[in-house]
């Protein structure tokens, strides 16, 4: 009995040292986050790295869950024919949930884990070591300039997302379904509310989930134990603790958002 | 002050111990690293700091560079108390000192060439055909300006250390810190080594200290020899001194003998009592 206590204990104990120093790497990446301003060109490098090259997923991603929104939708609607809302269902979908967390999630997959694996492995091999003997400091060098690129990729991947989503709902629904093309379009304008849906979702969802998912990635690379095993283990644990949290913030800012309270 | 630093006939001239230790104590959790060790290395010369592995060499040199702090004791560098000083002094003294990890930590990500010329890029902003001339010369003083436009991966282990150090000696340091350098190295590429280690500390006025446990190329270009184990320091001296040495646990060490006071074992029960227990369950 004891002995459960005992190690009970301790692994709340272990989980409280650990966010405690999560809690300091993310000061310590806001306080280097001024060394962008001189050396722009870290950032624009670590932009095309996460943003551009996670173009492709995005995209597709966005096009086939738009167009899988417009099936069911339509599905749905048409027993009581009101198709003609069709765009309004699609656009709030995307725009109040969908775009931001499926974002987050793909971004995780796509550019945390990579991320994760990249600091990791720089640890593992004394890279970030070495790099403070010529007395540079990796938060600033190696660790804002990857934060700050994923904190601006990621609501902008769910912008774009969310557009080529609402594209494909389109297709869908008014090429391939026979919905009118005016019915979709001006319910859409007349039902989406710039500030409680727009900003609301995509803007501020996607920014929270960008830091949240940047700083879990940076943060289990720059954590992780210095062998294989660790870097490996440290990846898996950056999309499983991306996911979680994302999803668990989204209950949590949809209720705030949205909900009655 | 690097001005006077710098300037061999200046360090020549200067007799006093570039780094000083003074009742040195260190541990990881239980286990003790060091206790109370003293220890300098003389200016403008080769020391060589022995022991087996495991015994705390690479811990040695993070605490002489500030990358961990000692639990008592003092480290001096120049006259510098290193443990004392704040994150931004720290950066500014590490200007001079340069570190050469067992693994050459190059950049992946960039060739040969951005990879020596990383301390440059950063901390001066010299023109780029000035920077070129400077990356070619530290390349050309380890024979690689050849490859310059090679990645980390496609070169050799020997070959990667001699870009490390050509990267480690772009800002010109006062001290140069190996760790391990001759560790896994074919015999031609280990020669290489030792000779450049040697050349460029003569050439550049540095001073080196070289940690390692390849006892015989190590004490071919040391001028003094420390010897650690067990978290002391056994014997100091210069080679062939230590070469004579009569006490037996230097002998064993010095001439690779696997018979001697130190044991090839572990510590662990009797072996006839282990085989014979029972498993717990
Ligand atoms: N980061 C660390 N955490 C805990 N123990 C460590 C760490 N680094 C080294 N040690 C321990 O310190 C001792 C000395 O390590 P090290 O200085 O690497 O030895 P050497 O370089 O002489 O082989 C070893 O027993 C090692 O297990
Ligand atoms: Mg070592």
């Amino acid at each position: 009995m004891s002995a459960i206590l005992a190690r009970l204990g301790r692994a709340v104990l272990e989980q409280l040292i650990r966010t405690g120093r999560a809690t300091l790497f993310f000061f310590s990446l806001l306080g280097a986050l001024s060394f962008m301003i001189r050396r722009p060109g870290l950032l624009v490098k670590q932009l095309y790295a996460v943003g551009v090259l996670s173009l492709p997923i995005i995209l597709v991603s966005g096009l086939f869950v738009g167009m899988v929104l417009g099936l069911q939708g339509y599905a749905n609607l048409v027993d009581f024919g009101a198709t003609s809302s069709l765009g309004t269902v699609v656009a709030l979908s995307l725009i109040r949930e969908l775009g931001p967390v499926l974002t987050a999630l793909l971004y995780a997959g796509r550019a945390g884990s990579a991320l994760t694996a990249e600091i990791g492995l720089m640890k593992a091999t004394e890279q970030l070591a070495s790099m403070r003997m010529m007395a540079v400091d990796p938060f600033q060098r190696v660790l804002a300039p990857r934060f700050l690129a994923g904190c601006i990729a990621v609501p902008l991947l769910a912008g774009i997302f969310t557009a080529v989503g609402i594209l494909g709902g389109y297709l869908v629904a008014v090429e391939q379904l026979g919905v009118d093309s005016g019915a979709f379009w001006s319910q859409m304008q007349a039902k989406v509310q710039l500030y409680a849906d727009v900003i609301n979702g995509v803007v501020i969802k996607s920014v929270v989930f960008g830091v949240v998912a940047n700083w879990i990635a940076l943060f289990e690379g720059y954590e992780a134990q210095p062998t294989s095993e660790g870097v490996s283990l440290a990846t898996t644990r950056t999309v499983v603790y991306t996911a979680l949290a994302v999803l668990a913030l989204d209950f949590l800012l949809t209720a705030l958002m949205f909900g009655a309270w | 002050m690097s001005a006077t630093l710098t300037h061999s006939t200046a360090a020549a001239a200067d007799r006093r111990p570039i780094v000083t230790v003074r009742g040195l104590t260190f541990h990881r959790g239980d286990h003790v690293i060091f206790q109370e060790i003293d220890l300098d290395i003389p200016r403008g010369q080769v020391t060589a700091i022995m022991g087996p592995s495991g015994t705390g060499k690479t811990t040695l040199l993070r605490l002489i560079s500030g990358q961990v702090r000692p639990d008592a004791g003092r480290i001096e560098v120049d006259g510098i108390c290193v443990h004392e000083l704040g994150w931004r002094d720290l950066y500014q003294f590490r200007k001079r000192m340069a570190m050469l990890f067992q693994s050459g930590a190059l950049f992946t990500d960039s060739n040969v060439f951005d990879n020596v010329a990383f301390p440059l890029r950063e901390h001066t902003r010299l023109p780029e055909c000035l920077l070129r001339t400077l990356v070619l010369m530290k390349l050309e003083a380890v024979g690689l300006r050849g490859a310059r436009d090679l990645m980390p991966a496609e070169l050799s282990g020997g070959m990667a250390r001699r870009v490390a150090l050509a990267r480690a000696i772009a800002l010109d340091p006062t001290l140069i810190l190996y760790d391990e350098p001759f560790a896994g190295q074919d015999p031609i590429s280990m020669g290489v080594l030792v000779k450049l280690i040697r050349t460029l500390n003569d050439a550049l006025g540095l001073t080196s200290i070289i940690v390692s446990h390849d006892v015989k190329e190590t004490a071919a270009i040391a001028d003094y020899l420390y010897l650690i184990s067990d978290g002391r320091i056994v014997d100091h001296g210069t080679p062939s001194a230590l070469d004579r040495s009569n006490s037996p646990w230097v002998d064993q060490f010095m001439h690779a003998r696997p018979d001697g006071p130190m044991s090839f074992h572990y510590p662990a029960p009797p072996y006839a009592a282990d085989l014979l227990a029972s498993p717990v369950p």
